[in-house]
Parts: C-alpha cells; structure tokens; sequence
C-alpha cells in the first residue's frame, strides 16, 4: 500500500514520541508503526517520519537501510523468514527454505528477499530467531512457528495463501 | 598571601613515550577548544611523534572507528589491598604492558585518539607491537579498496598511500573477491564520491552535521556494505561542502573542480588569503607554470580554523581569465612603464591642490591604501573607497564582502561610513572642481561617478579587468591579483595578514604597490623603502593602530597578527 | 545426578499459568516489590542508610553476575552508577535475546512478563529511576505485545505511574522494539538504538553508560534474566540467594540446550551444580545425543564463545581443601556449567546457551554457517570488524564451495587474529572467536579440506592440460 499521512498514523506517532525524553528516540517504534500500516516504508514516509521527529531524511534512510526488518520496498503480503543460523540450519532448516521456495516457485539460492510474482508471499532467510531448542523455526509476519517440517510448512502457507 | 597571585603553572602529567619520559599538560583544548585529558595521541604530537590515524581530525569530534591510531601502552598498576600501587625495586611505579584479558600472551592497544592519559603510563610508540597492529589496520582497509591510485585524484596527499608506505606491509594475505560500491557518485554539485576508496572514517558526516550543522550526510546500509550517502534524491549543497574533499584523508571525495586536473606534486604551494569577503581566511595555492589550480584552507585557528566556503574556494577564475588587462594605456598610446610614471607624475605634480580626487578599492592591501593615501594627503585629494556587502552566514562568511576595508579605514582612504563621499567627489567633478580622478580597481560608474563625469576629467585608472572605467581612462594601469604579488590584507576582526606570490602577472601588469611607490617617490618624495618588507615596516610606522600594534613585516608570520579596532 | 532448580522460572510452563498479572499476583506476585517499598532508612555508626542503598547492598551480597554474556557483578554494576551528576538514571532492559543458540529470555517475557516488571520495578526503585525501557528484538512482536499489556495491567494495578503503592515513587516503563540487529544487544550500541541512531556501539573511555549513557545521563543496562533474578534476591535476602549455585557462581541460571540431542529446550540450575555433561547426557536434561551419533564439538555459551572438541581435558588451577593452589584436570563433560570453571577453560558461558554438535556435522560447515552470521550483524562502524567478518565468511564460503587451500587455516586465523581486541565493541571477539577456536581445534578438518580442493584442482588442470 503506498504511503499516506492517515489519522491513524499520525495519532500513533504523536503517542510514541511522547515515550521518550527526545522525540529522535521515537523513530524505530514509529518506522514499525509506519511498516504494520503499509507493509514498508516508502520515501515518502520517511519523510514524513523524519518531518515527524524533527529530523533530516537522511537520518531516517540510515536506519531503513540498517536493519533487516524494515523495507524499503514491498516484501509481498505475507513476510517468510525462516531461521538461518546454526541449531536452526542442524535442525534442517535450508530445507525447509528450499522447500518453501520450490513451492512458490522461488529460487531456493537467490539472495536476499524473494518475492511471488503475485505478491502474496516474500521468502528470506533470517538470523537467528532465538527458539534454537524448536528449529527449524519460521515467522510469517508476526507469527511465530516452530519445529516445522516441510509438511507443516505447506499447511501454514496455506493459511497465509488468501 | 603573596601566592596568592601567582598564576598557577600549568598542571602536567608525566609519561613515558618510547621510554623517553615526557611531561605534557594535563588538559588540552578539544575540536571545540574546551579542555579535557589530554589523550595519548595528543600527547604524542606535543612532543613530535604522529600517531598515524584517518578518522580523527582534532576539529572534529571523536569517534574512535578508524583504529589506526591503536598503540600499545603499559599503565600503572593499581593500588592493592594497602592502598599502595605495586613499585619496581627502584621506587618507580610499576606498570603492566596492557594484554588480551582472556589471552594474556597477546599484546592489547589502546586508541590513541580517546584514551586520556594516566601518569606513569607508558606508550609504546613505535614498538614491534604498536607496528603488528597498524599493519593489521592497513591491511584491513585495503582488502576492499580498488587500489587505483594511478588514475585516483588524491594521490600525493593520500594518507592510505603515506601510512602503507610507513606502516604497511606491502603485502596482503587476501585472496576473495572486494566488496563492490557506487563509483563517481554526484553527491553534490562540487563532489563526486568513490565509495570503493571511502574508509568510513565519517570525517565529512561529522564536519557537515557538527562544524556547518547541516546533517546532510550519513552512512546507507551495514557492515561491509556500509557506504556514505546523501538522502537519496537530496544534493550535498551547503556553501562548505569541498572542506569534507580536504578532510577526507582518502580518494573518496574529490572535488569536482580540481578532480582529473593536475596531479597533486607538480603543484607548487603558495601562502595566500581568500579575498571573497572580509574575513580573510587563510588559503593555499596551487599552481604550476603559471597557471593556478585551486585553493585550499590553511590552518589558522584565529581566523578560519582548518575552513574555508565554497564560494571563497573557487573563486579564482577571475585570475587566468582571457581578457586581463595586460597593456598600458595613455594618452599617446602604448608607452612602457617608465614613460607613462613618468607623464602621471609630472601631471600630479603640477595639478592645483584639491583637484584631484581618488576612489581605492577596499580590495586593494594595505600598502596600496597606504601609498594612495599619502599621495593624497600630498595632493590635498578627497579619497573614498566603495562599499561592497552581502549576507553573512552563521560561519564564515561576513557581510563585508571587501577583502580589506578594515585597511582602507586605517590607512585612513575610507571612514567608518565607507563610500559616503562618492556622491561629493561626483558633484566636485561636476563642479569642476575636480579635474584629476584616480580610480584603483573599482568601476565608478557603477557608483554614480558616470562616464559623462569621467570624460570631464583626467583619469588614471588601475585595474584587472576591463570595465567602463578602464575604458574611458586616460592612463591604464594593469594591475595584479593578489595571487601575483606581495602584500597584507586586514580583516574585519583588525588581524593584519600576509600572502605571497604565486603567479608571474599578464604582460604589462605590475604589482599596484610597485607602481604607486614609484609615483608617490616621484611626487611627494617618500622614500625609505625598496622591498614589500621595507614598505610594511614604513607603513606600520606610520599608521596608527598598526604603530600600536608594533607590526613588522616577519613578526607578521605565516599567520597574522591583531591590531586593536 | 543434578536437577534443574526453578527460580526465575518457577512458574513458567506449569498447567495454568497464565501471563497476566492476576495469575502472577496468584503466585506471591509484587509481593517481594511491596515488601522493598517498606524498608525504613537504617542508622549505623557509619550514618544513615537509605532503603536503596539497602537494596544495593543485597544484589552486591547476593554475587548476582550479569546473565546477558559478560557475567559481571549485577551490583557493582549499579554501584559504579554516577548518582552525584544531577542528571536523570535511566534503567534499560536488554531484551535483544540475539545470541545465536539463546532462548531463556523468550520464556520469561512470553510466559511471566511480570516478574520481569517488578524486578524492573524494584531495580528502579534501588537506583532512583523514574524512566526505563525494555529493548526488545524486533523479532519478538508477541512478545512486545505481551510486554505492553503486563505494563498496562500494572499500570492499572498501581504498581507503575506516580506514587506507586502509596510511596513518592514514580516510574514509567516503555517497550521498544528493535528491528532485526544483533548489536543492539551491545549496551552502547542499544543506548544508540534507543536515541534513534545507527546502533553503532560507543567508544570506551569515555561512553561508560554508567556516567554516560542514554541521552549522555547515567544508565543501567540489564538482562531480562538479571533482572528477575533481582526480584528473587530481594525475596529470599542476598546471603540466601548467594548460598545457591557455587562460591563466586551464586543464584540459578536458564540454560538454553539446543543442536543435536535428544530433548533440546531450556533449563534453570543452580550455576555450576551441573556439568556440561549432565546438560548434555542427563535425563532431565538433553538426554544425550541422537541415535548412532557421536559428539563432535560443543559451543558452550552462545555462537561466540569458543568452541570445545569433544574428548578434550583441561588443567585448571583449583585449590583444595587446604586452600593451597593445585593443578585440576578436568574433561570437557564434567565442567560445571558455571562462570569461572568455563574462562578457565578457554571459553565461556556467554548466554548461557550450549550448541551441541555431532559427528554427522562438516565442521567447516559449521564455521561458514557461524561467520556468515557476523558477517552479515558487524555493524560495519570501525575497521578491523568492519572488514574482516566479512573476509572470514567469504574465505569460508570459498573453502565450502570446493576452493580451500591448505593454507586456509592460518588465513583464517590471520584475519581473525586481526580484529580480536582491536575494535570498538566485544563484537570483534565474538565474530574471532568461533574463528580461532574452531581452526586451533579442528585444524586437521580444516587443511584435509584444503588438501582435497587443491588436490582435484591439480587432477583438473593436469586434465585440461593433456587434453
């Protein structure tokens, strides 16, 4: 969904400024604010986000680009991160990102997020996710799965494929 | 108590550097000139040795992330159970080479730039240990470096180049492929960036936000990927951006006048000022055969610190431009210099007292406006000079856009109110009362002195280039830049400051200081003096504030000196 | 045979336990705050104690050590707390749980949020803290949302706002939630995150968060263990609390077990009352490895300590009974999983956070798998991590791709010898570590891969060239 200034939005970034002692302290919270709304975070809403806490561009476009979670670009619908890092890989979990992909048709060793042509899912690996005691681990969006096997992982897609 | 008055010394610390004790203050001036512990590398610059470094720039603040300044050190050790710190046989206080807390075998440094100094501790200089890790640093920076530094513009004054020379192995142990980044990146209208040779010393992120306050720069992405960026879209475009091109101790950041024109050791390095406005930084520059390629700040921390503007910095065009004036012009023609001194010197000397008027730019150096106005004392002349003002910024730049005014109200050319008798020498010409106007580098006719008027009088003009005044004069002067020749300039502030010459003049042109002297000499009889040198010492004798100021040439230096306003 | 010790996680996973705070209070929840509310100035012949000076004094007397990574003293840690600056104190939870291999902070915060407030609630109290943060990993969104409600219900309860529970105390505490960096759990770097800047972490001198933390004002930054371990110091007195665990190795810590054996998960003990081979082979614990399999390596605190080799023994100095100073060997499984046995030992407990690895497992593998974890969380702000994490895992995805070269081992070791105790943060080591550990300990895997790669390059170009 492309960036626009909503009620919403506003309200939520004028409650989370309040937090904090120095609005400049808001921008993560109110960069995920911005996300959950539109699913990534444009240039206009940076912008915006930096006009918000009375910021440079610039200083807002460092964090985007810092830190995984955040996009700069729609990463489809329904966000697959399946877990990378070491119990996660012992515990089969290049697997199970290889068979996410070829189930939506992904390319199991491109780099970086992947997107279905129909922009319902984008597949990524993620660092460490820290349930190492249930790999492989997975999130789709917000939510959490653990110790999923292939099987499973087709089920929750389906869940996700609407 | 008579001590009571005593100034108290200076506080001290003693360290020991590469086992030479050394007793250094115990407080230095920061990058804002506030006093705080002095640091090793500090410490190790007062008492001559450098500590090789990249991101630190003692007018920035302090962040640590070069590494290149890691130096091992040994401290003192501390007091035990009885309160007593442990003490070598001699008395001496112990101290224990700083060591990997979880590999005791293995040497650990410590940032010269943020590591305040603990008496007694001992810095390790230039040990095997000290060079192991700036070799390792080297080595690091370069694995991702495209290494072209025979098409690389900052090379000669590269300090990746200086410091693998003097702490590099000559060597790499890397064998991947390098990290690829955006290469000849406008980042703003006079910038270009490399970012495969940008060392992220965020020199220029810290000089932008901290020094201008315009936070305009950052660093995009992470890790290895981490590079300098503008918001995208957005233009590095304050008036001071080509000091981040000095600041950057690598090829990254390169000017886009200068980049592709000359490599940087043929230039020659002359001490000259920015004449852009009245502040009078301090400037370099650089030439070679005769042709100037750029201008570059020069550290004068009672002026302009390590800064300079943009606007100041290329400025200098003007100076090689085509239509110099470069021929002498009277009357009869084309003369040489003897012939038309001697012709204006027998009109002067022979014009009724009042008649003559002068109008001296407040860009032309003290010595001139001396001599200009010592002839007109001679000549009973009214003198004035033309105001020139802009908006001051919130750094550098004043609202006095003459280089000079300050000197042309001490040698007594101009008043307080400069320009204010402009109007009265216009009616004094058109009153007939004056029939001789001299005219040094202003055009008149833009300040109500019309070419109606000039044609009414006998007019000697000096100047750099043509304009409505140089062309309806009689006698045509050319003249210098202030690049050609010698002389002082006095800025705003009342600092009197010297600059030298860096360029052979255009033809006929002289140094205007070398003409006036003659035909002052030739009219009212001064003389005394044959050098810029013996000038300045004569001026300095004669103008008031300067006599004050007991200003001599060589006192002067490379960096001025105050008189009082 | 040791068991596990249920302290921080008493509660946690017992049928109806729920996550709000009726069901806390149920349990003796606040209980131990409202008690530390009520404690009276004291007179001693040295003037007067406060009751947080009091409260100080039982987290130093109880040896409660930092559960993030370091295991430093909890309360010297709040005594070096710059109280005279007449700036604000701050209290910052780290809960960036990001520590490859760690899980415990996940239970508390999902499953007992509120014993994490009111040890917040008491610490606070302690250190004259009015506002505190709870940093949590942007990847634990449910959590976040866990957090924000307990806050709420406290609120509601009185227990956070003005005047909690009648006293003239005040205390806000926000979540925040951080977006996917493994440094933010670095207290300078998640000082950094919180005033929303690049996480770079600060340099040292002269950024000690205890002088000049967040917003340049003194800070405490915690663990979420750390700080539910606080509560229960306060309920049960330092000194008890110091009787559990071991001497200098006191209280209870979560273990998190994962890689390969039988019954991975998190564990409470008492610190250095179980081994490393209880954890791994016990039957209330790990239960051993999988079926057929042999044990090949041991990653005892988190992905940065360094790595074990199975079957290796250690001489570490002990005393005895005397108190005279021996030489103690000691095999890798009976270690106690402790603080100090495990530095002396060339290692450490970090997180608390064991990776069992198998025979079944290509070490170099494994390495790769570590290093491309650092490589992709430096955060690339001074030079020898910057540049030299990456160096690591692009050698390594080499030497995995059928190009290692015998060589490789010192290579690797060179690189990782360069960044080890040169950067800003503890970040160099834990990207060196994995580095040095696993080349020094498995050296052989590592050139019988080079020498592989190099021998069918040479089979190659000998084939090319007859052809």
């Amino acid at each position: 969904m492309s960036f626009k200034v909503t009620k919403t939005i506003d309200r939520e970034a004028n409650r989370l400024v309040k937090n904090y002692p120095e609005k400049r302290s808001a921008s993560l919270m109110v960069l995920h604010a911005i996300q959950e709304e539109f699913g990534y975070i444009s240039k206009e809403a940076e912008v915006w986000a930096a006009e918000k806490l009375g910021l440079k561009p610039i200083n807002i476009h460092e964090l985007v680009t810092f830190y995984p979670m955040l996009r700069e670009h729609d990463p489809g619908k329904t966000v697959v991160r399946v877990c990378r890092t070491l119990s996660c890989a012992l515990a089969g979990s290049h697997k199970l990102h290889g068979h996410i992909c070829d189930k939506l048709g992904l390319d199991k060793n491109g780099h970086g997020l992947q997107r279905t042509r129909d922009g319902k899912f984008g597949v990524e690996f993620a660092e460490c996710l820290a349930s190492c005691g249930t790999g492989p681990v997975m999130m789709c969006n917000d939510d959490f799965y653990e110790a999923v096997s292939n099987e499973a992982s087709e089920e929750i897609l389906k869940k996700y494929d609407a | 108590m008579a001590a009571k008055d005593i100034k108290p010394a200076v506080e001290t610390v003693t360290v020991k550097v590469d086992g030479r004790p050394v007793e250094v203050p115990r407080m230095t001036p920061n990058w804002e000139g506030k006093p705080e512990p002095t640091t090793v590398l500090q410490a190790c610059k007062q008492v001559g040795i450098e500590i090789p470094h990249y991101c630190y720039h003692p007018k920035l603040p302090v962040s640590g992330n070069c590494r290149m300044c890691l130096v091992h050190v040994a401290m003192p050790g501390r007091p035990g159970p009885d309160g007593k710190a442990p003490m070598n046989d001699d008395g001496s206080p112990k101290v224990f080479p700083m060591q990997l807390p979880y590999e005791p075998q293995t040497p650990r440094g410590v940032i010269g730039c943020a590591t305040p100094l603990v008496p007694g501790m001992e810095i390790y200089a230039s040990s095997p240990e000290t060079k192991e890790m700036r070799e390792a640093i080297m080595e690091s920076l370069l694995i991702n470096h495209p290494l072209d530094c025979s098409i690389c513009d900052q090379a000669g004054e590269c300090k990746l180049q200086e410091y693998s020379y003097d702490h590099g192995q000559a060597k790499s142990e890397f064998e991947e492929f390098k990290v690829h980044k955006p290469k000849a990146v406008n980042l703003g209208p006079r910038i270009t960036l490399d970012a495969e040779r940008c060392i992220l010393c965020t020199r220029c992120i810290r000089f932008t936000k901290d020094i201008v306050g315009d936070d305009a720069l950052g660093i995009v992405n992470r890790g290895s990927y981490n590079t300098i960026s503008t918001y995208p879209g957005e233009s590095f475009n304050n008036n001071y951006t080509l000091n981040t091109v000095d600041i950057c101790p690598v090829g990254a950041l390169t000017s886009n006048d200068f980049r592709f024109q000359m490599r940087v050791w043929f230039l020659k390095e002359t001490k000259s000022i920015c004449t852009d406005c009245g502040s009078g930084c301090n400037v370099l520059i650089g030439s070679r055969e005769n042709k100037m390629y750029r201008y570059e700040p020069r550290q004068n921390d009672a002026v302009n610190g390590h800064w300079m503007c943009d606007s100041g910095r290329l400025n200098y065009k003007w100076i090689g431009r085509e239509d110099r004036l470069n021929t002498i012009k009277s009357p009869k023609g084309a003369i040489p210099w003897p012939m038309v001194l001697k012709e204006i010197s027998e009109h002067l000397g022979s014009v009724e007292r009042g008649s003559v008027a002068i109008v001296a730019s407040a860009r032309q150096t003290n010595e001139e406006l001396y001599l200009l106005n010592h002839l007109a004392k001679h000549l009973g002349a009214t003198t004035d000079s033309v105001p020139r003002r802009g908006k001051a910024d919130h750094l550098m730049i004043v609202e006095d856009r003459n280089t000079n005014t300050t000197g042309a109200q001490l040698t007594g050319i101009t008043t307080k109110r400069v320009g204010s008798k402009l109007s009265s020498i216009a009616k004094s010409i058109r009153d007939g009362k004056v029939k001789t106007l001299i005219v040094f580098g202003e055009d008149v006719t833009k300040y109500g002195i019309d070419s109606n008027l000039l044609n009414n009088v006998t007019l000697i003009v000096s100047d750099i280039l043509p304009n409505e005044t140089t062309k309806l004069a009689d006698y045509l002067l050319p003249g210098c830049a202030h690049a050609e020749k010698r002389g002082t300039f006095t800025n705003v502030k009342g600092r009197v400051q010297k600059f030298m010459k860096a360029l052979e003049p255009p033809g006929d042109a002289l140094p205007e200081w070398e003409v006036l002297h003659e035909l002052v000499h030739n009219v009212t009889g001064l003389d005394g003096f044959k050098s810029i040198e013996g000038l300045f010492n004569h001026m300095a004798g004669e103008v008031k504030s300067f006599k004050e100021a007991e200003l001599t040439w060589a006192g002067l230096g490379d960096l001025g000196a105050d008189v009082k306003l | 045979m040791p068991s596990e010790y249920k302290l921080v996680l008493r509660h946690v996973d017992e049928a109806g336990y729920t996550n709000d705070i009726k069901c806390y209070q149920k349990h003796g929840g606040y209980k131990t705050m409202k008690k530390v509310f009520k404690l009276k100035a004291k007179k001693t012949k040295d003037g007067t104690v406060t009751p947080q000076e009091v409260i100080r004094k039982e987290v130093l007397t109880s040896g409660l050590r930092g559960r993030g990574g370091a295991g430093f003293s909890a309360g010297m840690k709040w005594n070096f707390v710059n109280r005279k600056s007449g700036k604000p104190i701050y209290l910052l939870c780290n809960a960036d749980e990001s520590e490859p291999g760690t899980f415990k902070d996940r239970q508390i915060i999902h499953k007992d949020p509120h014993q994490l407030i009111e040890g917040m609630v008491i610490a606070c109290y302690a250190n004259d803290i009015n506002l505190a943060y709870i940093y949590i990993r942007g990847e634990f969104p449910e959590g976040a949302k866990i957090l924000n409600r307990a806050i709420q219900e406290a609120r509601d309860a009185g227990y956070l706002g003005e005047g909690i529970c009648g006293t003239k105390f005040n205390l806000e505490i926000h979540v925040h939630r951080g977006a996917g960096a493994y440094i933010c759990g670095e207290e300078t770097s998640l000082i950094e995150s919180l005033e929303g800047k690049r996480p770079y972490p600060r340099i040292k001198p002269p950024y000690f968060p205890a002088a000049l933390g967040l917003y340049m004002c003194p800070t405490i930054v915690n663990n979420v263990e750390t700080l539910c371990n606080v509560r229960h110091v306060m309920e049960m007195g330092g000194e008890t609390y110091a009787a559990l665990g071991t001497p200098g190795n006191t209280g209870t810590r979560i273990v998190s077990l994962s890689g390969q054996v039988k019954r991975p998960g998190y564990y409470e003990i008492e610190v250095g009352k179980a081994t490393l081979g209880d954890l791994i082979h016990g039957e209330e614990f790990g239960q051993g490895l999988l079926p057929g399999r042999k044990l090949q390596a041991i990653i005892p605190g988190g992905s940065s300590s360094k790595v074990f080799k199975a079957g290796e023994s250690f001489k570490i100095k002990a005393k005895d009974k005397q108190g005279k100073d021996v030489e103690e060997k000691l095999e890798l499984l009976d270690i106690p999983y402790d603080f100090d046995t495990l530095m002396k030992c060339g290692s450490m407990s970090g997180s608390s956070a064991i990776i069992v690895i198998d025979d079944s497992v290509d070490i170099v593998e494994a390495l790769g798998n570590l290093s491309d974890f650092y490589a992709h969380e430096s955060c690339g702000q001074c030079t020898p991590c910057r540049e030299g994490s990456l160096w690591m895992a692009k050698a390594l995805k080499r030497m995995r791709s059928g190009q290692a070269r015998k060589a490789d081992a010192d290579y690797l070791k060179h690189i990782a010898h360069n960044i080890q105790g040169r950067t800003i943060c503890a970040f160099g080591e834990a990207c060196a570590w994995p580095v040095l550990s696993f080349v020094d300990k498995f050296r052989d895997d590592f050139v019988k891969k080079g020498a592989e790669d190099e021998a069918s390059l040479a089979n190659q170009q000998k084939e090319e060239a007859s052809n």
